[in-house]
């Protein structure tokens, strides 16, 4: 009985004077950032796109993003583009998954026909952006390994630095630094290391506005790639939620009558 | 005179208090040389080209729209002439996924992660041609085969018609912030191609590619150093030996050229200058230059000596004497390096500027550190009269006894060199910069005999709005293009996004060879595209041939190796093309041959301006030292021929002409003068002060100078012969043709001058 309870006090004194690993601390972070994001529903926003060439031309690209929220697994999410007008009307359906790989779909209006797209292009650019496909499916815990780096100021913003490797298939990255706001729990940079561990790519979150008085939300995002010179610009406009989405409406059979 | 007591007094105080003058130089020297720490190294092949330069503006609008061309490109040969082995497929995929690995690497294609479509059921299936190599049968081994030399985008490009050879082509963003970022990669694609050896016997690499010719500029640079500038050092002691026959005054030559060379490099790297692989044989020059003014001065010096004078009285009638030869003879080769700053290629400019920055510090040091060093060691001599040798005798008993027939030989000898000088073309085939002794050489011809080619030309093809490249009529017009492309002569390969979509329009219909062809509806053909782009994996997007917002495609034609003619008579031909059946497009054309093909008549025009600006300035120096227009204009004449007639030769030896040559008459201006400079002041000398007639002064000038001029032509010629060693032949080129120019002048100077003198100065 004495020895049961030396054993207690021992464990309470490990506890305390042991506190969390690297690896611990990060995952508590990263757990905290999605628990924080959980329960939004649906969501819906405009979004344009602009890239940007080392020669200073620029290309607008706008798509309606809707999402729904799954809870235990990825969210679903489907952009429909609008402009261009060569692919107006071209709907794009993601089921975003913890540990299997993601499934995609593309319907294409000009052939009047659902294609799906295999999930090894993860690391290749979405819409010919600087963004990545993996840049934009959703966070969910599983898909990382963790390592809590420091606690750093960013932006005048006292944050937490954490350290993020990708478990999943094809990822086109070894490893993502996330700067992590203390107070809100929300992403506020990104750098993105290339599979050869050099700085490839830094996204910034700017704009931040609060939804449902819970949800956070950037009204721009910004990426830039330290390699070729170039950067994609995302502006989410008319953030909306609790639209009452369900799955039928991300349904690839439906894809085709999706507005 | 004025001047003459200033020079007098300069000579006394030197060699009054010799340990003052040697201290003060030193110090002057040390702080100068102390800028080398701040030299940096430049080895990227733009450097060749100013900021102004069309073609490269061109190119850089380019490469900032699509992606940077800049690439390492490994050739592997397997060995048994088949590259459809699954050993061979192997080795391919294990060095595709190391080239990944290698710095600044931002894409690399294959043929084994070529991105292959087909159609399975409804859906387009993207993936790697050769995804597992290890577990692959006969059949399949087969089909890829087939494939792989049925794509356009693949056969001549990355694999050879036969299949014999394939191609990993690296592509790399430097960040071009320090000259080592290129050095880096090479060595680890190096290392990486050496494991891929030693893992799979037989097989054989050849690295190649842009990065691998910068490179190549830095090796080839450094390489000379090691070699040229040791043999150089030997060559100077040797004949200053043989010829001065004083240890003493040898150990003073060499001495003063180290600090001339130090301070040179020192002033260039206070001004913060990059070291270039031309002007990195700047050193190798000044060292030829600076051993004219010393040998000038010690000659008469150690003259003076053997005839009985003492030494600190000897050293000051030297100074007296040669001042104002040494003076003018440096100020005229200065400003005969100084005209490279007429070159459109910036690294000529820096390898003037430091000539002539090494030539004013060797004429201070020659008149202020050299005699101080000679009044403080001890000098020996034998006592006689070595100044009246005999052949110099010999020679101008000749010369004078045979004016007339030297007169009409020299000059119809050397009109009739100088009329070979159309024989020439201009021509820089960057490649061909390196002889066969260089590693880049050897890898580039193979993978031009085999392959494909380095040189290529790259065209943006405009459609004029935003995705118009999907329009069909545009898309037509560039498939004529690439066929009129594909059937010019020189045109090896053309990688043209037509192809793709032809592809894809196949892929959508079920792999319907028949629907090869292009979409004929532009809604249809984006989306193809879309779905395309959409599944393309990291690093192999099409980026790098089609413009942000689809209005404009890259489409690149690589060509077999040819001449700067050749290259601009295809551009012609293209643009003619061009003209008539695409002129509603806006097209821009660039690449680095066409930028190397353009450069060289654009620094020859600049060039001719800036050598009759030197021209124009020595012969006012000259006109103004000799105090007599007719003596000025006399000297032209061995001043300006010798140019015409080493050109001729060259017509006759090799006749192409690419930047090294460019710059070699402004600067050969400069050198050849000195010995017109020296003839005519100890000839003018002897008429005026000595009262001679004309042919007693040309004897009195052999006599005098006849010497000095023979070692320090000697000199200069062997020194330009040893640059004519370098493998880099920009440099080599330049050595050899400097080299020529100068022998000649000295030829003409004591076989035509005189006569000339002679009889234009009959009293």
């Amino acid at each position: 009985m004495n020895k049961l309870l030396l054993a207690a006090v021992l464990a309470l004194f490990w506890g305390q004077c042991y506190a969390l690993s690297d690896e611990e601390k990060g995952l508590q972070i990263m757990q905290e950032v999605d628990r924080r994001d959980t329960g939004f529903g649906d969501s819906s926003a405009d979004v344009q796109m602009i890239l940007r060439n080392r020669h200073g031309d620029e290309s607008v690209r706008r798509l309606r993003m809707k999402t729904l929220e799954v809870i235990g697994d990825g969210d679903k999410t489907l952009s429909i583009f609008s402009s261009p007008r060569d692919v107006k009307g071209t709907a794009f359906l993601s089921f975003t998954h913890a540990l299997e790989p993601d499934e995609q779909w593309l319907y294409l209006p000009a052939l009047k026909r659902v294609k799906r797209i295999s999930s090894s292009n993860k690391s290749g650019p979405f819409l010919g952006s600087e963004y990545a496909f993996e840049d934009l499916t959703s966070f969910e815990v599983p898909k990382y390994k963790y390592k809590y780096l420091r606690d750093e100021v960013f932006d005048g913003i006292d944050c937490h630095v954490i350290e993020l490797y990708p478990q999943y298939e094809h990822s086109g990255y070894t490893r993502e630094v996330v700067w992590v706001d203390k107070e809100r729990y929300i992403v506020l940079k990104v750098d993105y290391y290339d599979r050869k561990d050099s700085l490839l790519k830094t996204q910034l979150f700017r704009n931040y506005q609060q939804y449902l008085g819970q949800y956070w939300r950037a009204g721009e995002m910004l990426m830039s790639n330290h390699q070729n010179g170039k950067s994609t610009l995302l502006i989410s406009e008319n953030y909306k939620f609790r639209n009452g989405f369900t799955d039928r409406d991300f349904d690839r059979n439906t894809l085709k009558r999706a507005r | 005179m004025q001047e003459t007591t200033i020079i007098g007094k300069l000579g006394g105080f030197v060699t009054r208090h010799p340990w003052g003058t040697l201290l003060v130089s030193t110090l002057l020297v040390l702080v100068l040389a102390a800028g080398m720490l701040h030299l940096g190294f430049k080895n990227d092949y733009r450097i060749y080209f100013s900021k102004e330069n069309p073609q490269l503006k061109a190119f850089e609008a380019i490469q900032d729209t699509y992606s940077k061309s800049d690439n390492v490109m490994f050739v592997l040969d397997p060995g048994l002439g088949d590259v459809f082995t699954p050993r061979i497929l192997q080795a391919v995929h294990r060095l595709t996924e190391g080239a990944w690995q290698l710095s600044y690497s931002s894409r690399v294609d294959s043929i084994t992660n070529f991105q292959h479509t087909t159609a399975e059921g409804d859906d387009l299936t993207v993936a790697d041609l050769v995804a597992d190599p290890e577990a692959l049968s006969a059949a399949q081994i087969q089909a890829i085969k087939r494939v792989a030399l049925g794509e356009p985008l693949l056969v001549n490009r990355l694999l050879s018609p036969t299949g014999h050879v394939t191609g990993i082509n690296v592509t790399v963003q430097l960040p071009g912030k320090s000259s080592m970022e290129a050095m880096k990669v090479v060595a680890e694609a190096r290392e990486l191609a050496a494991r891929i050896e030693a893992q799979y016997p037989g097989i054989e690499l050849y690295l190649t590619g842009m990065v691998m010719m910068n490179n190549a500029f830095a090796e080839s640079s450094m390489n000379d150093n090691q070699t040229l500038v040791p043999i150089m050092y030997g060559i100077v002691i040797g004949v200053l030996l043989l010829s001065l026959r004083s240890i003493t005054a040898t150990l003073g030559v060499v001495l003063l050229i180290v600090l001339s060379i130090v301070s040179a490099l020192g002033i260039a790297g206070w001004l913060r200058w990059d070291m270039t692989p031309t002007s990195a044989i700047a050193p190798t020059i000044i060292l030829t230059m600076a051993v004219a003014d010393c040998v000038h001065l010690l000659v008469t010096m150690l003259h003076n000596m053997r005839i009985g004078h003492e030494k600190r009285q000897a050293i000051q009638e030297s100074i007296r004497i040669n001042f104002q030869p040494i003076f003018l003879t440096s100020a005229t080769t200065a400003i005969g390096f100084l005209s490279m700053n007429f070159s459109d290629a910036p690294p000529f400019r820096g390898l003037g500027n430091i000539v002539a920055m090494g030539v004013v510090m060797a004429f201070l040091l020659t008149v202020s550190f050299l005699p101080a060093f000679m009044t403080i060691l001890p000098v020996r001599v034998k006592l006689q009269d070595d100044l009246d040798n005999r052949p110099m005798r010999r020679l101008a008993d000749f010369v004078i006894r045979r004016r007339r027939a030297l007169l009409v030989v020299n000059g119809l000898l050397a009109i009739g060199l100088t009329s070979f000088v159309p024989l020439n073309e201009l021509n820089d085939e960057f490649v061909k910069y390196f002889d066969e002794s260089i590693e880049f050489r050897r890898s580039t011809d193979f993978f031009n005999d085999n392959l494909g080619g380095l040189y290529s030309m790259e065209f943006s093809i405009h459609a004029g709005s935003e995705g118009g490249i999907s329009e069909p009529d545009y898309l037509q017009s560039l498939q004529r293009f690439a066929d009129w492309l594909e059937e010019q002569p020189e045109v090896i390969h053309v990688h043209s996004i037509t192809d793709t979509f032809k592809r894809l329009n196949k892929n959508m219909h079920g792999d319907d060879p028949s629907w090869y062809r292009l979409p004929e509806r532009r809604d249809l053909a984006a989306q193809y595209l879309l779905l395309y782009e959409m599944s393309l994996p990291y690093g192999l997007d099409l980026n790098d041939q089609i413009d942000i917002d689809k209005s404009a495609v890259r489409l690149i034609a690589t060509m077999q190796s040819m001449s700067s003619r050749q290259v601009l008579a295809l551009e012609r031909r293209v643009r003619d093309w061009l003209q008539v059946n695409m002129s509603a497009s806006g097209i821009e054309a660039a690449s680095p041959v066409l930028m190397f093909a353009h450069i060289g008549k654009r620094n020859i025009i600049r060039m001719v301006g800036g050598t009759l600006l030197a021209l124009v300035l020595i012969s006012f120096i000259l006109i103004a030292a000799f105090r007599s227009l007719k003596l000025g204009l006399i000297s032209l004449i061995p001043n300006l021929v010798p140019a015409g007639i080493a050109f001729g030769i060259w017509g006759l030896i090799d006749g192409q002409i690419g930047l090294g040559l460019s710059v070699v008459t402004g600067m050969t201006l400069g050198i050849v003068v000195d010995d017109t400079v020296h003839f005519i002041s100890k000839y003018r000398r002897a008429r005026i002060e000595k009262h001679m007639d004309s042919q007693a002064a040309v004897r009195y000038a052999f006599s005098t100078v006849g010497v000095a001029l023979w070692i320090t032509s000697l000199v200069l010629v062997s020194g330009f012969l040893v640059l004519s060693l370098s493998h880099f032949t920009m440099n080599s080129d330049m050595g050899l043709m400097t080299a020529i120019t100068i022998a000649v002048a000295l030829f003409l100077d004591f076989l035509f001058l005189p006569p000339l003198l002679m009889t234009l100065e009959k009293k």
